[in-house]
């Protein structure tokens, strides 16, 4: 027993280790949680996106992307760009400036933060005398300016953050020579914008939050213009020439002023309230663009009428007759539009508005007529639809990929064909060694198919169960047809659409085989659903089965929710997926676990109730298992029975709560935001977490009993060709493994292929196995002649492995929460065995068995498990003499959703939620690396770009 | 019945072969029986072992009478000196066994069924401060029945006293194992869990060890009542509590792995239902530990009876439902029994 706690001391072993393995974190995928703040640089082309916890990301090319983290995890207010720089200042809310730099290092581009700064006022002034609001850096590269709570614009100098008090532009200063009639009336109040004059260095416009505007003189230290506005003031815009500028205010109007030498004391030409006349919400951000044609580009966000549109997240472009307010689902955070940089040019001429909404990016074509939406390769939202269960699928064929690539591109017909327009810098990264399928199931019944091969976490295609149910919302009920001469011009865009209609149907198990694109998906409601790739579209009955798992139990009430209703009659399939078989488990419990064998055209699934095992070829089932346990009373009545489903009843009420509150304002069009509701709930979730944390901590020691809830539950499922009976001839087998430590092990006659329509799949029961510790199985594997995990169905028949042994004598492995224990067969005698329970005190939470190639010879490789715990340590364990080999924390222990979420690739990767919307990928192996590798390069060094590249090149080599 | 047979006074044999000579004469091959006689003082006395059954044939004169009952209702207080004066017969008793509902007589059984629930261990090694303490769990109804919580503790290091987070007992089970035998209270903390120490682990750790190890669990914890502690130097030694508390004997964790490795092999075979429909232990592969043949006579001596263990009618029962593999069902009683069989441990 010690011995597998004792590290090995076999210096050979040792070595090896360090050529197979190495724990990486190395690359956040998806869309930052509660991003906080945007910026861009037209120079570098890289777009900068802060977070509440203080990240900092930056992106550019797909490939491109850098990653930052704040020490004092504040929230980031705001991102400013050093003109034509490297470089970035960041905002936080604790007042703190960050100069962060992009540095080349080892041949690639690395993000450090260089230095932080917190302003700070004579002694005893109060902190609102520093409050930073707005920063400018000044086109020089050698000062920001910084507009305060008080009105005081600071000057400090780059990148030493040293305050040149003598440059100091106080609101006395400014206040000398405004008309006393309008200074009497409003004190200066906070600094709301400042900008730089775009032809003339030495001028800066100052926006104050009462309306006032003027142009400061740097070189003069004086006002030189003074615009009167009568509105409280949002934000600032300049034209292109400097002649003009447009301010935008908090009654939803913007208006241009002039510029002009003559006159010191400008008139607005043009005053406008774009959703008048009734009172409207604040215009927060205004661009002015100029094109050849002459019309410009307005683009504002906000500026809703406020007691019908008031709750919508808008952001309008206007040009000449056109207009369009883009409304999004959550809140905007911030954008920018892409124009024309160069300063040769006569013309804005935009070609893109990004838009950092809470829970997605959205870019806009604004140079295609209609202006559609362009598709970004990377901050994907993966909780368009929260997300319930997640596959990955290593090496898959090119045929395959080419035909989701095809089914997908199908879907995407409404996106823009325009290149990503944020395109800086270059990725150097190593193309991925092959193709790997992310598949995330949701909550709305959708499963979506990620290219996980790369860096960037990129959607190839969605899938939608939800045609094969007949379910309360139509579909074609879309709130967003609004008629053409409807007012404001609101269009809906972007995926985020957190609210499912049917919890029912939630996809719960997914399992796609590469090589027949047969694809298994299983759901909330005990639908399982058995698809097959089809290039066309189609219009067919889906075959349907019900499996009754209770087999007649008696004294039975199910209080869960009732199964799925079905459409009668052919059902018309969009090219892709289609499903032919659908399976209803009855009980309709959430399905526990899902196997398909495309070979044997079987595929097995399993609740808290028992199994089954149907035949998809002839479309019939083979039989029904119950695992149930009579007095489990729980898994009898459904998920909604005694106190320990609390919690869980608690948050659906909420949700159901939420639901119609925000069907009600569907309705009414009127009251409510979708961000506050959702922080709302957040909040009540934690309180009423923290309720329960109030009750006395104490746990109960005692041993588990056949009494024990949900005992039945199949948590896992198996087939293999080994040899069940003798151990003169094998034979297909199911395997199942339960929450109350049982493994059952079936035996199976397959008809030949010529007789496979003939004659019925036979099953019988040949074993069951009673685990003494009771705990639940989460993993059944059999290990061939030669010690290695049997190949997956179709693996040798396309010749991409090596038939398995099948002179030796097979082993089974059983992995327990608690143990792993290796079994002879066919003759079930325990050979040896793992505790991880009793000696470490945690529980095995994923288990898979992984390739691991060694970084110093291609001809290596070897299986082991790969572990995740309840702690959050992964374990690296060696098959099939079950010793550790290495162990790495991963996880905290308490983030229990990214523990569950966790799911681990062939090849010693693996992907985690860190929140809601992003996965962390990581890396066990020394060979398997999927990292970022870019290089941003000053654009006037471009001469030089070829040798890093180069340089690059050879060092991605050398980690490949 | 009766039955009268002869034995061979000089070469008595055993007694596994005396009892399977019974069993065969009386035609109760699956039948668990007690066996007693009665000496020259009349008093009805136990046979279950070699001694006892050599010493009965030697002092039979010519005739030795033995009683045999079925064990189920076997009537222990029958056993005793004076037995056979004090009643006029004790076939009587055996007979009618409701005599003896008016005053229930404390059952104590027979010294094979002796079977340690808890003990105190390693005693020698452990500082005075701490007792390590076992307990057996047979499958029984009987709950270990204990809870833990967090809490913290003082503790002597190189820095002077520091307030750590240790793991307590919070309450007992009225009625469980752990208070039946006493070893275990309120507010002791507990400091290792078979072997492993507990500081630095959360309580759901703790508690998942436990659970683990429930079949044969082994915690050392610190009392909270000193009190009653035996001093086993002399005062003069000194060793206050508090002082040992860092620094337990390094050479514990070993010695307990030692003797964890024996229990290794027996604490957990799990049950196999080939499709015969026979169930049975699994055995192992490789009989590797040399602590197996290590062990004593008596142990082999109760392997032989587990085996007999089975009862007949419900090996049956298997056989009848083993045939249909589809519709089989695992009886649960089945499990149970067998449960208790494979957990019997002697050391």
């Amino acid at each position: 027993m010690r011995r597998f706690l004792r590290p090995g001391h076999d210096p050979v072993r040792e070595r090896l280790k360090r050529d197979l393995f190495q724990f990486n974190k190395t690359v956040e995928h998806g869309f930052p949680h509660q991003p906080s703040a945007l910026g861009y640089s037209p120079f570098l082309r890289l777009m900068a996106i802060g977070t509440r916890s203080g990240a900092i990301k930056l992106y550019g090319a797909p490939g491109v992307e850098f990653m930052g983290l704040h020490e004092e995890n504040n929230t980031v207010m705001q991102i400013h760009f050093i003109p034509d720089q490297c470089q970035l200042v960041t905002l936080l809310d604790d007042n703190s400036l960050h100069l962060w730099s992009l540095k080349q290092h080892g041949g690639a581009s690395e993000l450090r933060e260089e230095h932080r700064f917190t302003l700070k006022g004579p002694p005893g002034s109060p902190p609102s005398a520093t409050q930073i609001t707005a920063v400018l850096p000044h086109s020089s590269r050698e000062v920001l300016y910084l507009g305060t709570e008080s009105g005081n614009i600071f000057v400090v100098e780059l990148p030493s953050f040293r305050v040149l008090e003598d440059r100091t532009i106080t609101s006395e200063a400014v206040l000398q020579r405004v008309p006393e009639d309008y200074s009497n009336r409003r004190s200066c109040e906070l600094v709301e914008a400042l900008r730089e004059h775009p032809k003339n260095p030495d001028q800066i416009l100052i926006g104050y939050s009462r309306g006032l505007i003027v142009l400061w003189d740097l070189q003069n230290n004086k006002v030189t213009h003074h615009f009167l506005g009568s509105q409280q003031l949002e934000n600032l815009y300049w034209q292109r020439d400097g002649s003009k500028f447009v301010s935008c205010h908090y009654d939803g109007s913007y208006t241009q002023w002039p510029v002009s030498s003559d006159n010191r004391q400008p008139e607005p030409l043009e005053n406008l309230v774009p959703y008048g006349p009734f009172p409207c919400k604040a215009i927060s951000k205004i661009y002015w663009q100029t094109t050849k044609n002459g019309l410009p580009y307005i683009i504002f966000q906000g500026g809703m009428p406020r007691a019908s549109y008031g709750d919508r997240h808008s952001i309008s472009v206007v040009h000449g007759s056109q207009q369009t307010a883009f409304d999004f689902t959550s809140r905007v955070i911030d954008f920018f539009v892409i124009f024309s940089s160069e300063p040769t040019a006569e013309f804005d001429d935009p070609s893109a508005m990004v838009v950092l909404a809470e829970e997605e990016l959205v870019v806009i074509d604004l140079k295609t007529a209609g202006w559609p939406a362009v598709h970004p390769p990377y901050l994907a939202s993966l909780h368009c639809s929260a997300i319930t269960c997640s596959h990955h699928v290593s090496n898959i064929p090119l045929k395959l990929w080419e035909r989701i690539i095809s089914a997908g591109s199908k879907q995407n017909i409404h996106y823009s064909s325009m290149p990503w327009p944020i395109d800086g810098g270059t990725n150097i990264a190593p193309d991925p060694p092959q193709r790997d399928l992310l598949l995330t199931g949701h909550e709305d019944g959708t499963v979506r198919f990620w290219d996980a091969s790369g860096v960037c976490l990129h959607l190839l295609y969605k899938l939608s169960t939800v045609r094969v149910f007949l379910t309360d919302a139509d579909p074609n009920d879309n709130m967003n047809t609004l008629g053409e001469d409807e007012w404001p011009p609101l269009r809906k865009v972007g995926t985020f659409d957190p609210y499912s209609d049917d919890p029912r149907l939630g996809i719960q198990k997914i399992y796609l085989c590469k090589y027949s694109g047969y694809l298994a998906v299983a759901g909330t409601a005990g639908q399982v659903l058995v698809m097959e790739l089809n290039d066309e579209d189609a219009e067919h009955v889906v075959d349907h089965a019900e499996a009754d798992l209770l087999q007649d139990q008696e004294g039975y009430r199910w209080k869960g929710h009732e199964k799925l209703k079905t459409r009668d009659g052919p059902v018309r399939f969009e090219a892709g997926f289609q499903p032919f078989v659908l399976v209803q488990c009855q009980p309709p419990a959430v399905v526990t676990s899902l196997a398909l064998h495309s070979e044997w055209k079987l595929v097995a699934f399993g609740t808290s109730h028992g199994f089954g095992l149907f035949d998809h070829q002839q479309k019939r089932p083979v039989f029904v298992k119950c695992t149930l346990h009579p007095s489990d009373q729980l898994a009898l009545e459904g998920p909604l029975s005694r106190v320990k489903s609390l919690k869980k009843s608690l948050r659906q009420s909420f949700r159901r709560i939420r639901r119609s509150r925000v069907s009600s304002r569907k309705r009414r069009g009127g009251v409510g935001n979708a961000s506050e509701v959702q922080e709302a709930n957040a909040k009540f979730d934690q309180d009423a977490l923290q309720e329960m944390e109030l009750a006395p901590v104490q746990r109960k020691i005692e041993a588990r009993s056949a009494e024990d809830s949900f005992t039945g539950f199949v948590r896992t499922l198996y087939f293999a060709d080994t040899f069940l009976r003798d151990s003169s001839r094998h034979c297909p087998s199911l395997w199942a493994g339960t929450n109350g430590g049982t493994v059952y092990a079936f035996c199976l006659r397959v008809p030949p292929a010529e007789r496979r329509m003939d004659e019925p799949v036979r099953a019988e029961q040949a074993k069951e196995i009673q685990l003494m510790h009771r705990a639940p199985v989460v993993g059944i594997l059999v290990l061939d002649g030669r010690s290695t995990p049997l190949p997956e169905p179709l693996e040798v028949a396309h010749d991409l492995s090596k038939s398995p042994d099948m002179q030796g004598s097979h082993q089974l492995l059983v992995v327990s929460e608690e143990q792993f224990k290796v079994f002879t067969l066919p003759k079930v005698s325990s050979k040896l065995k793992l505790k991880l329970t009793a000696l470490e005190g945690c529980r095995v939470r994923k288990v898979t068995v992984a390739n691991f190639g060694s970084c110093k010879t291609d001809d290596y490789s070897e299986n082991d498990l790969a572990v995740l715990t309840n702690l959050g340590d992964i374990q690296i364990i060696s098959l099939p003499f079950l010793k550790l080999q290495i162990r790495y924390p991963c996880i905290r222990k308490e983030d229990v959703s990214g523990i569950a979420s966790c799911v681990f690739t062939k090849y010693g990767q693996g992907f985690y939620l860190i929140s809601p919307s992003e996965f962390e990928r990581f890396s066990l192996s020394t060979k398997w690396l999927v990292e970022p590798r870019c290089i941003v390069d000053m654009p006037e060094i471009t001469s030089n770009n070829h040798v890093h590249k180069k340089s690059g090149m050879e060092n991605a080599v050398r980690k490949s | 019945e009766f039955r009268r047979f002869s034995l061979e006074r000089s070469k008595p044999g055993k007694f596994e072969e005396f009892y399977g000579l019974l069993q065969h004469v009386h035609k109760i091959p699956n039948v668990d029986v007690l066996v007693g006689y009665t000496d020259i003082h009349g008093d009805l006395l136990p046979i279950n072992n070699d001694d006892n059954y050599h010493k009965a044939v030697s002092t039979a004169n010519p005739l030795l009478r033995i009683f045999i009952q079925r064990k189920e209702d076997a009537d222990y207080s029958a056993f005793g000196t004076d037995t056979m004066t004090r009643k006029k017969n004790v076939l009587s008793n055996v007979l009618r066994p409701d005599n003896h509902k008016k005053k229930p007589h404390i059952v104590i059984s027979m010294p094979q069924d002796f079977r340690p629930v808890s003990s105190i261990i390693d005693v020698d090694i452990l500082p005075e401060t701490h007792r390590r303490v076992r307990l057996y769990k047979y499958g029984t109804d009987k709950p270990l029945g204990f809870y833990i919580r967090d809490g913290s503790s003082v503790r002597v290091t190189p820095h002077g006293l520091e307030k750590v987070p240790g793991i307590f007992i919070s309450r007992l089970v009225p009625g469980g194992l752990a208070q039946s035998t006493g070893l275990l209270a309120v507010n002791d903390e507990v400091l290792e869990v078979n072997g492993i120490e507990v500081s630095g682990k959360s309580l759901d750790q703790v508690t998942d060890m436990m659970i683990a190890n429930s079949r044969n669990l082994i915690i050392t914890v610190r009392p909270a009542n000193q009190r009653n502690n035996v001093v086993r130097n002399s005062r003069t030694s000194g060793s206050s509590g508090q002082s040992t508390e860092s620094s337990l004997p390094s050479s514990t964790p070993n010695i307990l792995a030692n003797f964890l490795q024996g229990e290794e092999e027996s604490d957990e075979e799990d049950i196999i239902i080939e499709d015969s429909g026979e169930p049975q232990q699994i055995p192992k592969a490789t009989p590797t530990s040399e602590s197996l043949e290590s062990l004593t006579q008596t142990e082999l001596l109760h392997e032989s009876t587990q085996n007999g263990f089975l009862p007949s009618s419900e090996m049956n029962l298997n056989h009848s439902a083993g045939s249909m593999s589809m519709e089989y069902e695992v009886q649960d009683p089945d499990h149970k029994s067998l449960e208790e069989d494979g957990t019997i441990i002697t050391l």
